[in-house]
């Protein structure tokens, strides 16, 4: 059984040093040609399709396959994606930004390179500017109006409402719950509403596969550990055969799942329902607008 | 004899290496041949995998036994080989004599010592900046034939390279990539001919199912998977709907040697996902073929759903199972029903649901499901079960005749399938549609099935946590392998499910695995994240 591998690969030592210089080659020169092109588009600091009135139609089919599963029907947003008819935009709103976005994807969030993640299908350099002429065809011009009492919101967010007893703002506050810096321009006004009213309605969106590892759910689960202590707390991860939580108490416990005595999960958020006589609806717009002014700033 | 010869015996007797060195090359030679004789048997030859599913019945199952349920315990990874790609990476490898051939990412070739991970010659097809993937620069596999490996691009290229350097031999082009069209099945290797099907239903392309010439690169023929005038079939599509009717034949199919056709699955209709502009039928679309292998004339079809508007491919591999006298082909269809058809004539034997499905409320006098006035895609949207991705999708079934159990990985999720009218604009996407989470819906799952053909039953199930894109192997030691999305690789028992192993590899799989041995040890590949990985006992 030995024989053919030894004579294939000492025949082929030699050849395969030079084979992999070929091929090597060739990816750089691949490599410098997708710089050179990259760096042509990123100097694009103007969408060539904007004059172009067909380009938005176009570019709203486009939206609708690649960018509507997270960024809604008409580009308001969603539980998973930011509402793109804001004037404001975190990452940028420029359709240099734009496009830059699109195409490269935004490391350290959930929004994927295009053509990477198997959502939607890879688009061209015309279809991305085609996007880019949709959402500004749907792009609201006026700034966001206050919905409220920045200041009293922060008041309330560390005070009397407690959200910072499990939530964080800018490195200050809580771990149980998602970190809300950024939660101004992620999420909808109406979702985050609907996200106090109702926090079990639906919990933070997991994404599809390819996402996965942005996709903590915040599940709740209780386990009775092997010397008989019950724990309940949510999910950090989780697999087929382990599970990492973090209790009440904020303590980190990892656990081989077959080493527990029980674990029992669920979709009811350990977040408390904050129903209009627990939170008047003045001061549930006062905590939004603390939080669109976080990063709007 | 020759397994003598190292570095060190060569230095020290110079006399004879030389002859043994041309001995050496000799053997070589011969173990690189992959006859059509040796694909045919593939089964005489367990220590190699030498088509996509292992063999040409399509069942992923590897006589190989000496990993088994009583040491599958102690099963560890011998080497990993990274593919310094990203994306997903959904190759089955080839093994032929202890060497690895495999695909990667952005259409990439490896060729490996199967032993030690250890690259003997890497190639890469430079790709244009404006391909056309639906889906990812994905690439499923290579297939292997004489001296030659081939490998289809995601450019709509047919290219053969040299086993034994990598080097191109032949490279031609199928189509033009600009219209939408691409390759990403592994091919099929049958007799002197390199069978193919085209990716390309997000496109409004005509599919077709390529045969070309091993040795020259020669188209022997083509058939269009959509008939054109004068073509039967042909009045199953509305108007010119027929020209941009997608039912492109993305994944692998299998060959029955006995009857001498291929059976080829084909993909959806164009737009997938809005019937408007193409009243009918659509055939061939989401069909199973049967074509003779040395002509490409249809011999009979079945289609599996009719008029799709939900993106049910029915590209999945499907199944030839032999029992008595019954030569079956069996099928775990994208829309939620397991099939089994009787491959002489194409004739429906049964279809059982096993996966939730909501589209469905009766069966015609075939038999076959048909689909509820329900389920109609609407501008405003419609909740359907199986959603967009399907009950299952490309990932490999297999089928174990010890256990009688042919083996799925499932999908439950349901999703809203709404209509958006779009225009035709060739190279550009066509899916007349979108398609979003249920807010309704429970989160998406996952499970392998184990199905009783006979009688449709799922026999028993493995819930995976999350749906997963990982085919299935089983084995002659008793063993079912599969993958998960939060990148385990787990080893089951074939006859009930229970989990005996797993391994953290550190990336989703999306990939089915693969057996092969040297030297009298058994290994076990899939690919995970941007790596390949191969198992063995310690």
């Amino acid at each position: 059984m030995l024989t053919p591998i030894k004579s294939v690969q000492g025949k082929s030592l030699i050849g395969a040093r030079t084979l992999t210089a070929i091929p090597f080659a060739m990816l750089g020169g691949l490599a410098l040609a997708a710089f050179l092109t990259c760096s042509a588009r990123a100097e694009e600091t103007h969408n060539p399709l904007a004059a172009d009135p067909k380009a938005a139609k176009a570019g709203e089919f486009e939206f609708r396959i690649n960018c509507a599963f997270c960024h809604g029907l008409g580009a308001r947003g969603g539980g998973r994606g930011p509402d793109l008819t804001r004037a404001h935009k975190r990452h940028g709103d420029s359709d240099a930004d734009l496009f830059q976005n699109i195409s490269q994807g935004i490391p350290g969030t959930v929004m994927p390179a295009n053509g990477t993640n198997g959502q939607g299908v890879g688009m061209t350099d015309d279809e991305i500017w085609q996007i880019i002429a949709y959402l500004r065809s749907v792009q609201v011009q006026a700034p966001i109006k206050p919905i409220g009492n920045a200041a009293h919101g922060q008041e309330l967010f560390y005070g009397d409402a407690n959200c910072s007893s499990c939530h964080m703002v800018e490195g200050k506050g809580g771990r149980l719950g998602p970190d809300l810096t950024t939660v101004g321009t992620a999420r909808t006004v109406e979702s985050l509403v609907e996200s106090v009213r109702t926090p079990s309605k639906r919990l933070a969106w997991g994404l599809t596969e390819s996402t996965k590892e942005f996709a903590q759910e915040y599940e709740t689960v209780t386990v009775v550990t092997p010397d008989g202590h019950e724990i309940k707390g949510v999910i950090l991860n989780e697999d087929q055969f382990s599970l990492q939580m973090m209790d009440t108490a904020e303590h980190i416990h990892l656990f081989e799942k077959d080493k527990l005595r029980s674990m029992h999960k669920s979709r009811d958020s350990l977040m408390p329902v904050y129903n209009p006589t627990i939170l008047s609806d003045q001061d549930l717009n006062d905590i939004i607008a603390y939080l669109l002014s976080v990063v709007t700033k | 004899m020759s397994a003598a010869i190292t570095n060190t015996t060569m230095n020290k007797l110079p006399g004879i290496c030389t002859l043994l060195l041309v001995c050496c090359v000799l053997v070589g030679e011969m173990q690189a041949q992959v006859t059509f004789e040796r694909l045919l048997n593939a089964s005489n030859e367990p220590q190699n995998w030498l088509t996509y599913s292992g063999d040409y019945a399509g069942r992923r199952f590897s006589t190989l036994d000496q990993v088994n349920k009583t040491n599958v315990h102690s099963l560890t990874a011998k080497w990993v080989y990274q593919t310094a790609a990203t994306g997903k990476f959904e190759t089955t490898p080839l093994v032929v004599d202890g060497i690895l051939y495999a695909t990667a990412q952005d259409d990439r070739a490896f060729a490996l010592d199967a032993r030690t991970g250890r690259p003997i010659w890497l190639f890469q097809h430079p790709l244009p900046s404006d391909i056309r993937p639906c889906c990812g620069r994905v690439n499923r596999g290579l297939a292997i034939l004489g001296d030659k490996v081939f490998l289809g691009t995601l450019d709509a290229h047919v290219i053969a390279l040299d086993a034994k350097t990598g080097n191109v031999m032949w490279d031609v082009v199928a189509v033009d990539y600009k219209e939408g069209y691409s390759f990403t099945l592994s091919p099929l290797a049958v007799k002197n001919e390199v069978i193919l099907g085209v990716s390309g239903g997000e496109y409004g392309i005509r599919g077709f199912i390529d045969a070309y010439d091993a040795d020259t690169g020669q188209r022997k023929w083509r058939f269009y998977t959509v008939p054109g005038p004068g073509e039967p079939g042909h009045d199953t599509w509305e108007g010119d709907s027929w020209k941009i009717g997608g039912a492109p034949a993305w994944n692998t199919g299998v060959y029955d040697p006995g009857s001498k056709q291929l059976f080829w699955p084909t993909g959806n209709p164009s737009p997938s996902n809005r019937g408007e502009g193409r009243a009918g039928d659509n055939l061939y679309s989401n069909s199973l073929l049967a074509l003779d292998a040395d002509t490409g004339k249809l011999n009979w079809y079945f289609q599996f759903t009719k008029h799709d508007e939900h993106d049910w491919d029915a590209t999945q591999v499907p199944i030839m199972i032999d029992s008595g006298d019954k030569h079956l082909i069996a099928q775990a269809n994208r829309n939620g029903f397991f099939y089994v058809l009787d491959r002489a004539t194409g004739k429906l034997i049964s279809a059982n649901a096993y996966s939730r499905t909501t589209w469905t409320d009766s069966k015609d006098a075939e038999g076959r499901p048909v689909a509820n006035d329900r389920s109609s895609p609407t501008p405003e949207g419609r909740t359907v079960c199986p959603g967009a991705l399907g009950a299952t999708n490309w990932m490999s079934p297999s089928f174990d005749s010890r256990t009688g159990l042919f083996y799925v990985t499932a999908r439950e999720q349901c999703d809203i399938f709404s209509t958006a009218p779009q225009p035709y604009d060739v190279g550009h996407a066509y899916y007349g549609s979108a398609y979003f989470p249920s807010d309704k819906a429970e989160p998406y799952w996952g499970a392998l099935r184990a199905i009783d053909p006979a009688s449709g039953e799922v026999k028993w199930e493995f819930r995976h946590l999350s749906p997963t894109w990982s085919g299935v192997l089983t084995t002659a030691g008793g063993l079912l392998f599969t993958g998960d999305a939060e990148g385990n690789f787990i080893a089951l028992d074939a006859s009930s499910g229970k989990p005996l192993w797993h391994f953290q590899m550190g990336g989703a799989v999306y990939a089915s695995p693969m057996a092969f041995a040297i030297d009298g040890k058994e290994y076990v590949a899939i690919a995970a994240g941007s790596s390949l990985y191969a198992f063995g006992l310690p």
